[in-house]
Order: structure tokens, then sequence, then C-alpha cells
């Protein structure tokens, strides 16, 4: 089964190093979950957020997920955020 | 009860939940290892089946379409319930507001901000409507290509111009949109059926060559279906919340 896997590019990534990229970005993936939640401000949050969904494309990527990493990209980094600053700028206007 | 009581309900769950998720750590394969055999079948099998060489979008809109269908309707539920509950609370008021809207003068968007947006629209556009469309050729989709069309309005709205944001994405273009996206991919599956086959099948010619934009039968058609109906969604969505904001600081000046 391995073999069907196991094809060689000029694009290919030696293993070791991907090994390397895999680990960093799940320690990286860690440190971003803890950096959201100990953030408080909620506009704040909703950027740390943002910047997390990038840090889970990557992750996504290195284990071989590119369709998953475009829907992160799009729907983590991007669609999520627009619809928290759009509460947050309705939440506030009330408190006003 | 006591904070003490508290603290030794909160403990024993946590040493229990902590317990449960270790045993289940510890069963599984081995890191990199998958045990199941439908994913190699599927990796055999899907490209010489379907003509389509995304063999994860030929599992989303074939294989597994079934379960594609449901997470649609999910997304349509949701916009749908936003829209109610958010057209409902505006109430009377909607006519009026957008009326209000017109004449009010929008807070000015930086000029950096502005330039940013509006260089970023046209591109995004492209980009989306490539992943909607080349789901059956390379790692792509309805749903990503959806969501970032969506981006294009928003990328808009941005650059400031609220009204032509509202202009280019009418509600009730929206609203069909949304209707015609999902009802769409259902009745792709029910046509299956009056054909006397297995709903969702891929009942349309599947092309000549495996890869080609052309190819992959119903796959192609159901993403770019998920497209429309994903982008609508975020957009109807995402057009209520601007409303709301609009109406809310309408009332606030």
């Amino acid at each position: 089964m391995t073999g069907l896997l196991a094809v060689t590019t000029p694009y290919t990534v030696p293993a070791g190093v991907m090994g390397v990229l895999q680990a960093v970005l799940l320690v990286l993936t860690g440190a971003g979950a803890t950096a959201v939640v100990l953030t408080r401000s909620p506009v704040r949050q909703v950027l740390v957020l943002s910047a997390y969904g990038l840090v889970l494309a990557l992750l996504f990527m290195v284990f071989q997920a590119p369709d998953v990493t475009l829907s992160e990209l799009a729907v983590g980094t991007v669609a999520l955020p627009a619809l928290l600053l759009l509460t947050l700028a309705r939440v506030r206007r009330r408190e006003k | 009860m006591t904070e003490r009581w508290r603290r030794g309900v909160f403990l024993a769950g946590a040493a229990g939940l902590a317990a449960l998720l270790l045993w289940g750590l510890a069963g599984l394969p081995g890191f990199g290892r998958y045990p199941g055999p439908y994913g190699d079948i599927i990796n055999r099998i899907a490209v010489a089946q379907t003509n389509a060489t995304g063999v994860v979008s030929a599992v989303n809109f074939s294989y597994r379409g079934f379960d594609t269908v449901g997470e649609e309707f999910i997304l349509f539920a949701a916009a749908a319930g936003v829209a109610t509950v958010l057209r409902h609370l505006r109430g009377k008021d909607r006519i009026s507001t957008r009326r209000a809207a017109l004449d009010r003068v929008a807070p000015p968007a930086s000029d950096a901000l502005r330039m940013a947006a509006l260089a970023f629209t046209g591109p995004v556009i492209v980009l989306g409507w490539f992943l909607a469309t080349h789901a059956q050729t390379s790692p792509s989709g309805g749903f990503q290509g959806g969501v970032l069309l969506t981006t294009a309005f928003v990328l808009v709205y941005l650059a400031g111009q609220v009204l032509l944001f509202r202009r280019v994405s009418p509600e009730d273009l929206t609203d069909i949109a949304e209707a015609v996206g999902a009802g769409g991919f259902a009745a792709v599956g029910v046509t299956a059926l009056a054909l006397g086959l297995p709903y969702l099948s891929n009942y349309l010619p599947l092309g000549s060559t495996p890869g080609a934009v052309s190819s992959s039968g119903t796959i192609a058609l159901i993403s770019l279906l998920v497209g429309i109906e994903v982008g609508a969604a975020f957009l109807l969505i995402i057009g209520e919340l601007v409303d709301q904001a609009l109406l809310v600081r309408e009332g606030g000046t």
C-alpha cells in the first residue's frame, strides 16, 4: 500500500524535514490555542483566533491534507473572524 | 454545595475524563498508520471509476455524497435561521433603515485599507471561481470556492462601499441562490432515483480524460452547486449582520 504513496518528485520534501515541520507545527498549534484562550479582550481574541486559523491551515498542509487547508484558510482565517467582528460591532453598539 | 464539595466533584470528573482519554489514546494505531481498508481501496479505484483526479472531491461528492447533502442542509438551515431571527428583529424598520442608510455618510475607511481591499477583490473572485469549478481535477471544491467568493463581497464592504455591497448582493438574489444551490444538490440525487439508480449515483458522462475540467460527471456539477449554496449562505449571514450593525449604528448616532 505504501508503494502507492511513495512517489518522489522534484518537489518532494525529505521525510526528515517533513517530520521536523510537523513537530514544529504541532507545538505551534498547542501554543496558538493557549494564546487564543488567554487573550481577554474580545476584539484581540478574534485577531489571535484568525492567526491561529493560519497555523491550523499550515498544520493540515504538512499532514498532506490540502483540501482541508483550503477550507481552514477560508473559514478559520476569514469567514469566522469576519462574522465574530460583525457580531461584536453589533453588541457594542447596543451597549453604548 | 460548598466550594470544597464542588472542587471534589470536579476533580473526580476530571480524573475520570483523563483516564478515559488516556485509555482511548493508548488504543490508537501508531502515528501515520492507517488501519482501515476503505482509504486504500478508494485510492486504487477512484480515478478509474469517476475520472476525477481530485479523489477527495470524488469521496465528498460521490462516494460519500449523502453525508455532504446532510452537511449542506446544516448550513442551509443555519443561514435560514439567522435570516429568520434577524429579519424578524428588524421588523418594519427594515425598509426605513435601508432608506436611511442611503442618506447616511459611511464612516471613511483608510486609504490603505481601501486600496488593499480593492486590489484583492479581483484575484479573490478568480481564485474562488477556480476552486469551485476544479474540484474534480485538484485539491479544491465548492465549499472553499464558495467561502472565497463571499470574501470578495466582504472586501467590497471593507473598501467602504456598504451600499455597493448591498447592490451587488441583494437579499432576494442571495436567498434564491442559496435555495438553488441546496435544492440543486438534492435534485441531482433525486434525478438518479428517477433513472432507477441509487440516490446520488453518478449518471452524467464521465468524459474521456481523467482530470479534465469536463470530466467526472455529477462530481463537478455538485461541486459548483455547493459553491453557489455556500457562497450565498455566508453572504446572507454576513449581509444580515452588516445590516444589523448599520441599523444599530443608525440608532446610536
